[in-house]
């Protein structure tokens, strides 16, 4: 009896707890390598003052403002999927993913203008326009460039990860008793959410 | 015993999420309007002060921390202390390079 028990639990091994720990430890990874890019620009802001605060006053507060909204509505929807899964609403819960997918979409789109104005204007790495300017709005320029558009990479990864969620619900591998892979996925994208929160104001609202 | 980690769902109701929602905007417009108001090295400060606190509601409530065990909170504390030596370290180095 006993050892039949012992044999079902090896079949349907699984571990929640662990592969939220694991998820938690690879988010760390990502607080330092964003955290690397931080202390970049807290160095630089603090000896470029002056023109960090002439080159901030390019970017359009209004863009960075509705992508703000759209990320903290989409984490919103993300951690409200979770309750839905967990009550055993699957198609509001698929729903609340999309609307997440939705806002990711805004986000991008915007980001798509925003950039493409910038680059319109000639403000792009390497440009004559840019290089042309004093250090200080080069780095800032570099550091936006890099910050946001690794960030927007991790939006990019973010729907990927709910797009493979959907799939796993429609194959009901995960269900209402079982639903890791959302709860992980919906933590990947606090996380582009909370790297979003700090970088708004440190390039958007210096003023 | 290391496994005895008991697996108790907490459920967070819908509308939980949206009083949450709701500080996280409120707290967006302040920083917005703050930023507006010209005052010196404090707009930076106040700005990263919010920053946190909306960090911090999204860590507890949207990450689901508040009901995760001791052990994840101590390893954001060890994470978060990492970075605060890296940032700290980093300007030291730089005030005694000048």
């Amino acid at each position: 009896m006993s050892s039949l028990d012992h044999a079902a639990v090896q079949h349907i091994h699984r571990d929640d707890y662990g592969s939220r720990m694991g998820m938690w430890l690879f988010l760390f990874t990502e607080l330092i390598l964003f955290g690397g890019l931080f202390i970049v620009y807290a160095v630089y802001r603090f000896t470029h003052q002056q023109e960090f605060h002439l080159a901030a006053q390019e970017l359009n507060t209004t863009i960075g403002l509705i992508n703000t909204i759209a990320l903290l509505t989409s984490s919103m929807t993300a951690a409200m999927s979770i309750t839905a899964m967990q009550k055993g609403n699957i198609r509001f819960a698929k729903g609340l993913i999309w609307m997440t997918i939705g806002f990711a979409f805004v986000f991008m789109i915007n980001k798509y203008f925003e950039w493409g104005a910038k680059i319109h204007h000639g403000i792009y790495p390497g440009s004559k326009e840019l290089l042309a300017k004093p250090d200080g709005e080069i780095l800032y320029f570099g550091l936006y460039y890099v910050m946001t558009g690794l960030h927007t990479l991790h939006v990019i990864i973010g729907v990927i990860f709910f797009l493979f969620i959907l799939r796993q619900i429609k194959q009901e591998k995960i269900q209402p008793t079982k639903y890791v892979r959302l709860e992980n996925s919906a933590l990947y994208w606090h996380l582009v959410d909370l790297i979003w929160i700090f970088l708004f104001p440190l390039f958007y609202l210096i003023h | 015993m290391s496994d005895q980690h008991h697996e108790e769902t907490h459920i967070i109701e819908y509308g939980q999420y949206v009083y949450i929602w709701l500080g996280l905007l409120a707290f967006t417009g302040i920083t917005v309007t703050v930023s507006g108001i010209n005052l010196g090295n404090w707009t930076i400060v106040i700005a990263l002060f919010i920053a946190s606190v909306k960090s911090y509601y999204v860590l507890n409530y949207f990450m689901h921390m508040k009901y995760e065990d001791k052990v994840f909170k101590a390893f954001i504390f060890t994470a978060l202390l990492t970075f605060f030596i890296f940032l700290s370290f980093t300007f030291w180095d730089y005030s005694f390079a000048r």
